[in-house]
């Protein structure tokens, strides 16, 4: 058998001629090889798509559809992934439809398609082209001028970076100071240094870090975004130049390991840096945690009935499902309990891609926030009483959770906590 | 049709000012520097003008030392040509910048001068009329609503006043407007584009830096803080009838039945 003629289709081998146990199984000739009416559209839009960067993998679908039913956004509107492979063979290159826009990269419908149609890929290929055309909704636009001008999405001092650290109740050091290389330097990221709720869970870890006796230390002031949803929602110009400033500070100072805060950091610093001229170990939190898991002293009972929300860029798009799950079956007290939509089949937050940034805009094209829908899920699984915790491990998700709690109505009925925000609350003596 | 816009540069609020040790400047350590808002309207409206009735657009800015990423911005959001002026250790005060851009303007062609009505880090709104002054050009300031007649030697424009009164001003041109507002808010200029400009040559003209006169400041001081702001705190209910019974008290709107 093995001297056969073979023809390959794709990834499909086919023998040319199959005789099995003497009878000739070989298929015929059919349409399949002939040409089909896919082809009487006009190939423009569709050659310029696979003509861009990226752009390739959008020809491959054949439409079967497997993509719509797990698309977040298919959900709550007119949306799925296929329509856009549609739309693209009858002309449009989406460059002004909004639908541009919605894909939050989550990576739900590439999981499951046979084609290996990649929006991760072609969705920042087109979006590229829709910005150096100055397409951009004004809102995206605000927060990459303010990327570009202050290296973080809300226009803050980038001096102001370190604001936090004065209420942690620890010694956070500044690498910059401390002139002598750490095992740990911690990339706090974004939100978890401006962001009110984003602060929390910095103050938590720099806590846990302390107790537990980790070398480490942040850049601090010379700290700027990861740029990795700047890069997803089409300014790759902005990704590299925000790559550059922080691989020049990586390369000024001696560590063993950068741990991160952020899931789109980890798969920025994993999987995009190295080809722009770093390369090194990169652990998101839970995945430094969760060794150590032995060596925490638990002080208090954390009495809870929680279930835990993959962050799209931890679970699906970079394979990290145990981590936060040791850590959380560590905590004393704590009652893990999976929503439906878990793991590879996690429901996006919605603010992945640039949807972080995209919320007004992508209000007028849906019927409700993914983050809403996922609470709602949370609330069905853990909410009851009150004593429910939708517990994260991404520093977007605390403000679109709690945003999202209140406005279904939710309030009371479930808290939103980062996971190293329950490590710290059970690593406390319990309150008197 | 020869469109030229002034641009400059102005502390980016997003760091705290602070006051330097003469008591008369504002410390420059930590400062960075971003295009300044008005000028970005004025080179919006331009652009617009340009591709209404064709043309080139062409970007000054004094040299302060750090105007090419300004520059570059500039080009790529679509100006043609982007020219350095003279060379400033500082930024300049309003009277000597006219004096440098009206020097530029002998050899740099123009039918329309476009420049922010003020900055903020001036708010005279003198540059627009000294310049004007000085190459004895009309001038129109606080202007929006920017359009060139058909015969393409005169442009339209509005001022608004208060009450809603708007008025419409025809000047013949060459002319120097100072612009309060572009139709549209100032295109996005994409990292990639001016990256890709600032590795471009910059063209550059020599101007006088000498001190031109105008306002000498005396000494800065940052204004007291005024009332203390309340925070409300407590469940979404308990800070909704918060928020209800402060709109009552002020008399601001009307308390409908629960």
């Amino acid at each position: 058998m093995k001297e056969l003629p073979v023809v390959k289709v794709d990834r499909v081998i086919e023998l040319e001629h199959a005789v099995v146990d003497g009878i000739d199984i070989s298929g015929g000739w059919n349409r399949m090889f002939s040409q089909r009416s896919i082809t009487e559209y006009p190939t423009e839009a569709m050659d310029w798509v696979t003509g861009l960067v990226g752009g390739e993998s959008l020809r491959a679908c054949y439409q079967c559809g497997k993509c719509v039913p797990v698309c977040p956004v298919n959900h709550v509107g007119d949306y799925g992934p296929r329509k856009l492979n549609n739309k693209v063979l009858r002309g449009n290159r989406l460059l002004d439809d909004p639908d541009l826009w919605l894909c939050t990269t989550c990576g739900a419908c590439y999981r499951v398609c046979p084609k290996e149609v990649n929006p991760l890929d072609f969705m920042p290929a087109i979006r590229e082209q829709a910005v150096l055309e100055g397409k951009v909704p004004d809102e995206l636009a605000e927060a990459f001028q303010n990327l570009g001008r202050t290296g973080n999405p809300m226009g803050e001092s980038p001096r102001k970076r370190i604001d936090w650290v004065a209420e942690a109740g620890v010694d956070v050091p500044v690498i910059g100071q401390l002139g002598r290389p750490v095992d740990v330097l911690w990339y706090v990221s974004d939100y978890t240094s401006y962001h009110p709720r984003g602060k929390d869970a910095a103050r938590a870890m720099a806590r846990v870090l302390t107790t537990l006796g980790v070398d480490f230390a942040i850049l601090g002031p010379e700290e700027r975004s990861d740029g990795d949803s700047a890069r997803l929602a089409g300014e790759s110009g902005l990704f590299e130049m925000l790559a550059e400033q922080n691989i020049k500070a990586f390369g000024k100072y001696e560590f063993g390991r950068l741990v991160v805060m952020d899931p789109h950091a980890y798969n920025a610093f994993k999987n995009h840096y190295p080809r722009l001229g770093w390369q090194g170990e990169v652990l998101h939190y839970t995945q430094f945690l969760a060794p150590l898991v032995d060596r925490f002293v638990w002080r208090s009972n954390v009495d809870l009935e929680v279930t835990y929300h993959d962050p799209c860029y931890l679970g699906r798009n970079n394979g990290e499902y145990d981590a936060p799950r040791i850590l959380l079956e560590a905590i004393p007290g704590i009652r893990l309990v999976e929503m439906p939509h878990t793991k590879r089949n996690g429901y996006c937050c919605g603010g992945g891609g640039g949807g972080m940034w995209l919320d007004g805009f992508v209000a007028d094209h849906v019927s409700e926030r993914l983050s809403e829908r996922r609470v709602r899920e949370a609330v069905a699984t853990v909410g009851t009483d009150g004593t429910g915790v939708l517990s994260v491990a991404c520093p977007y998700e605390p403000s679109r959770f709690e945003d999202a709690v209140k406005s279904t109505g939710n309030d009371g009925r479930i808290v939103v906590r980062d996971i190293i925000e329950l490590i710290d609350q059970a690593m406390q003596p319990p309150p008197s | 049709m020869e469109f030229v816009v002034l641009v400059k540069q102005v502390p980016d609020l997003a760091e705290e000012l602070v006051i330097d040790a003469t008591g008369r400047d504002i410390d420059r350590e930590w400062m960075t520097w971003v295009a300044s808002e008005w000028d970005e309207y004025a080179l919006e409206e331009a652009l617009h003008l340009r591709d209404a009735v064709g043309g080139r657009v062409t970007c000054l800015a004094l040299d302060t030392g750090s105007v090419d990423e300004l520059l570059a911005t500039c080009l790529a959001r679509g100006a043609d040509r982007a020219v350095k002026v003279g060379s400033f250790e500082r930024p300049p005060t309003t009277h000597t910048a006219a004096r440098a851009f009206a020097e530029a303007l002998g050899t740099v062609p123009h039918d329309l001068v476009l420049t922010g009505v003020q900055a903020i880090d001036d708010l005279d709104g003198q540059l627009a009329p000294l310049l004007a002054g000085l190459r004895d050009l009309p001038h129109v300031s606080v202007v929006t609503h920017i359009a060139i007649g058909e015969d393409g030697g005169t442009a339209t424009v509005n001022q608004e006043y208060a009450g809603g009164v708007v008025a419409e001003f025809a000047v013949d041109l060459p002319a120097v407007l100072g612009v309060q507002a572009s139709r549209e808010a100032p295109r996005y200029a994409p990292v990639s584009r001016v990256r890709q400009m600032m590795r471009e040559p910059m063209d550059a003209i020599d101007a006088p830096a000498g001190d031109d006169g105008g306002l000498v400041v005396e000494a800065l001081s940052v204004p007291e803080a005024g009332g203390a702001a309340e925070m409300i705190g407590g469940s979404a209910d308990q800070v909704a009838e918060r928020i209800a019974a402060i709109l009552a008290e002020r008399g601001i709107g009307k308390v409908v039945a629960a």
